[in-house]
């Protein structure tokens, strides 16, 4: 049985969420707010590890008295604050940002965002064929995992999980400026002349795809990559007496690739290279 | 933390211009031989916390290598790294953010030409095209297209740097190509540039507050500074103490200058009431809106003002140290200031004992490097951090959390001047001039098609009109853009407008940071609104998406129309509406906020692409 541990109960303070009256803990962002309300708020940047950089600008809401929208993901709900989250101001922000997005970049392995372009009405073409993209080629230069900046939305997350929110290692950066801006080791090396340590926690915070294992890589490019027939089954790694759970996603009795459970209060989601990309050796069946 | 700084070995020159900022190496963990002598002892970690204490070095650090080799290549970077500590994978994210620094080779000679709205309005394009075709590879000279230099009274202007021991600079301006291609040739005999004063038409006039002492002083003599009233506010300062410099600065109703309007006692009550310490006081120097040149006059006519408007200010706020943020390209600005804090310093106007109060304050000077979005506060932080240049999600303010985490007081150069005369006269006498709610002189940048650009001083509420007129409008007046690239349009009937806060806004239009600048029918509006365009593509910091990709489709957008108007731009121009309206309600700073201001004031108030 998973021990999780409580914390200090927290005071609860109220505000107003869409003209409803809410009450979240002290300390709650906007965003759990909605969620406890259950509103559907899209969010890209924001994950259930990490601190947000509010990078995105998906999840914006109104707030009475802000000049400018505000994002749900980092704002702390406070006392007395009146939030709405339908207004036509909102939803025509987030209609936009999903265009500029969708226009750029290539979302497809992305989920949940066509279900947003759809709600929102988003239009990504109406910029024109000319409209600057990141068609870049995927760079392959190890057998662990790809990265493809042409799905990139530079979130934020990988640089953070790589840095000093998990693990420590500061391998990856955001390198360059504006439209240019790209995540980047340092002198835009091949991974493998970098810090890297290939734990992979970067794969598993990533939103869009952009970094995947180089086994599901493989497989969307041979068309055999099916979601739809995997199946999930959560062990403890055999690796050392740490006791990492692992989420093996398996298709057709093999393993395609390892995930950990964000909730896991020890591990939250990160492994090192041996629980992540060590699996070989299970399906060596000769 | 477990770093990795790669093989890369420093050249002998990057070393020596890295130890030079950082002194030598202790430890072979930081750099140092590893050949056996006590600086290799591999037991003595000296390269952890104590070095990544020293991350705000950084920056300083890009700046020695860049400044003595002309770029940083992956052994100085690395070298550089491996001092204080810092990932490498950060600190060529660092790098790589900045305009002025390179990390490919190129010539130890940069020219700078500025292509920016004034200098376009100039015969910038002519001028660029003229150098570029005798400066051509081979040369030894790398020619740079450059956003605004804050030389706009003095268009076409150029800036030639010639990296080396030390690094050597030449402005030229009003440029031609044969003074700009002699000054990239041999900096140091490039002739003077002109003094200060030059930029003030109204030199002389008994009545400038501001400006009064620019041109009478000698901006390297501490001792004229002070025969020119210099230091009795700072006296005053010291007899009122801090809550009562505070209550001064309340009642005069100073507003911050730098766009924003923040009541500036408010700020500075904020952040002497928190308990926290230590307390900072920035000054943010870095002004790189196009058509801004103000806060440079200051600093090269008038210096010591600064040094102790910063002094009272740190000294109501509760902070021993003050950094001022300048700006890269202001070579000379930055030259007289550093001189100025070192004569203070030596002095005692700066130190542990300030004029024998018990009072201890001390000034670092840090350049930038050629980002227009540090000019934002918080991004300001972050680059005197260490770290990119990318503004942070506000709350928390800086009052409470500002540089290096703490309470901090940001203010603009000419912000900070205004509080001597408010300490001198009095907030009464401060808060008779002007409008009610805009209290005090204003200093307005004019420049564009007048006679006689730069930079007036004038009484909040005076209108445009009174401001244009003694700078000597051309014929032919289509547009006056107030506020700079941030800022809108305003009609040439539109000059009754009052310069004040509250009279701008109240016209739909806005003030920001005192740009004027004027421009005839000579001038093809929409290649002035592409110009715009680019700018903000080009200064975006890339951190969220509205203004990451906005500005790119604003760009590509405005590329298609520039020849249509009517019903042929229609389609473009309601898709930057629309785009605008959702970079300014969601992108995390003023930059993305603004980016599409200008050209919708633009398409609303002149008719552009009608």
């Amino acid at each position: 049985m998973t021990v999780t541990p409580l914390g200090i109960p927290r005071r609860l303070l109220e505000f107003t969420l869409d003209g409803e009256p809410a009450r979240v803990p002290e300390g709650a962002t906007v965003l759990d707010a909605c969620r406890a309300a259950g509103r559907d708020v899209p969010t890209l940047c924001e994950g259930d590890t990490l601190t947000p950089k509010s990078a995105c600008r998906v999840c914006v809401v109104e707030v009475e008295g802000s000049r400018t929208l505000v994002p749900a993901c980092s704002r702390r709900a406070e006392p007395g604050m009146e939030v709405r989250t339908g207004t036509e101001r909102v939803r025509h922000s987030r209609k936009v940002v999903l265009e500029l997005l969708a226009s750029c970049v290539d979302l497809s392995t992305t989920p949940r965002v066509s279900g947003w372009v759809k709600e929102y009405g988003a239009k990504p073409d109406r910029f024109g064929p000319d409209a600057a993209r990141l068609d870049e080629e995927p760079r392959v230069d190890n057998d662990l995992y790809v990265r493809d900046y042409g799905k990139c939305i530079l979130c934020y997350k990988c640089v953070d999980a790589c840095g000093e929110q998990w693990q420590n290692t500061f391998a990856i950066s955001v390198a360059g400026r504006g439209f240019d801006a790209r995540i980047a080791v340092e002198h835009d090396a091949p991974l493998t002349d970098s810090a890297c340590v290939y734990c992979g926690n970067c794969i598993e915070v990533c939103p869009t795809g952009a970094l995947s294992f180089k086994s599901e890589f493989d497989m969307r490019a041979a068309g055999t990559w099916d979601e739809s027939r995997q199946t999930e089954t959560t062990t403890v790694c055999a690796y050392c007496g740490v006791g990492c759970n692992l989420t093996l996603h398996m298709q057709d009795n093999e393993i395609v690739k390892v995930t950990s459970p964000h909730d896991n209060p020890v591990t939250h989601g990160n492994l090192c290279i041996k629980g992540r990309f060590g699996y070989q050796h299970v399906q060596n069946r000769d | 933390m477990d770093l990795r700084f790669g093989d890369g070995e420093p050249t002998d020159e990057e070393r020596a211009a890295i130890d030079a900022l950082l002194g030598p190496p202790r430890s072979s963990w930081e750099g140092a031989a590893r050949d056996g002598t006590e600086a290799a002892d591999l037991r003595w970690a000296r390269g952890g916390r104590e070095a990544r204490d020293r991350r705000d070095l950084l920056l300083p650090g890009l700046h020695a290598v860049n400044d003595r080799i002309g770029w940083i290549s992956e052994g100085a970077l690395g070298y550089l790294c491996r001092r204080l500590t810092v990932p490498p994978a950060e600190a060529y994210g660092v790098a790589t953010f900045y305009a002025m620094f390179s990390v490919r080779p190129r010539p130890a000679t940069v020219l700078h030409v500025c292509t920016d709205l004034a200098c376009a309005a100039a015969g910038a394009d002519g001028l660029c095209a003229g150098v570029e075709s005798r400066l051509g590879p081979g040369s030894g000279v790398s020619v740079e297209r450059s956003p605004c230099l804050g030389l706009c009274e003095r268009a076409p202007a150029t800036l030639a740097i010639r990296a080396g021991d030390p690094v050597r600079t030449a402005v030229s301006a009003p440029a031609t190509v044969e003074a700009a291609v002699r000054a990239a040739g041999a900096p140091d005999a490039a002739p003077e540039e002109p003094p200060a004063v030059t930029a003030v038409p109204q030199a002389g006039d008994p009545s400038l507050t501001l400006l009064g002492r620019v041109g009478v002083v000698d901006p390297a003599s501490l001792d004229d500074y002070r025969a020119h009233g210099g230091y009795t506010a700072l006296r005053r300062a010291f007899e009122l103490g801090p809550a009562g410099v505070i209550r001064e600065v309340t009642d005069s109703g100073l507003v911050g200058r730098g766009g924003a309007a923040f009541p500036t006692g408010r700020k500075w009550q904020a952040t002497a009431s928190r308990p926290d310490h230590p307390h900072y006081l920035v000054c943010n120097a870095d002004e790189s809106e196009p058509g801004t040149f103000k806060d440079r006059v200051i600093m090269e006519g008038d210096p010591y003002a600064l040094v102790e408007a910063m002094t009272i200010a740190a000294y109501a706020i509760g902070a021993h140290t003050g950094y001022v943020y300048l700006r890269g390209e202001y070579p000379r600005a930055t030259h007289r200031l550093r001189h100025a804090v070192d004569q203070a310093r030596a002095r005692g106007l700066l130190g542990d004992d300030v004029l024998g109060q018990g009072y201890a304050f001390d000034i670092e000077i840090r350049r930038g490097a050629g980002a227009y979005i540090c000019g934002e506060e918080t991004a300001l932080f972050n680059s005197i951090e260490g770290y990119r240049g990318e503004p942070r999600s506000k709350p928390p303010f800086p009052v409470e959390k500002g540089l290096f985490g703490r309470p901090t007081v940001e203010n603009n150069v000419e912000t900070l001047v205004n509080v001597l005369p408010i300490l001198t006269g009095g907030a009464p006498a401060y808060a008779a001039v002007g409008t009610g709610r805009s209290t005090g002189p204003k200093l307005f940048c004019v420049s564009g098609a007048v006679e006689r650009p730069g930079v007036y001083e004038l009484p909040f509420g005076a209108t445009l009109g009174e401001l244009l007129e003694p700078a000597g409008v051309r014929e032919g007046l289509r547009a006056v853009l107030l506020g700079g690239a941030a800022g809108g349009f305003v009609r040439a009937d539109e000059l009754d407008i009052p310069l004040t806060f509250e009279g701008t806004r109240e016209a739909g239009t806005t003030l920001g940071s005192g740009v004027v600048m004027a421009f005839d029918d000579t001038v093809p509006l929409p290649r002035l609104l592409l110009r715009i365009a680019r700018f903000f593509r080009d200064e975006s910091c890339g951190q969220c998406v509205p203004c990451r990709v906005g500005t790119v489709r604003q760009e590509e957008a405005l590329h298609r129309i520039v020849e249509r108007t009517g019903a042929d731009a229609a389609g473009d121009v309601a898709l930057l509406r629309e785009v605008g309206r959702a970079m300014r309600d969601a992108s995390i700073c003023g930059l993305g906020q603004t980016a599409w201001n200008a050209v919708e004031s633009a398409i609303d108030r002149l008719g552009a692409y009608e």
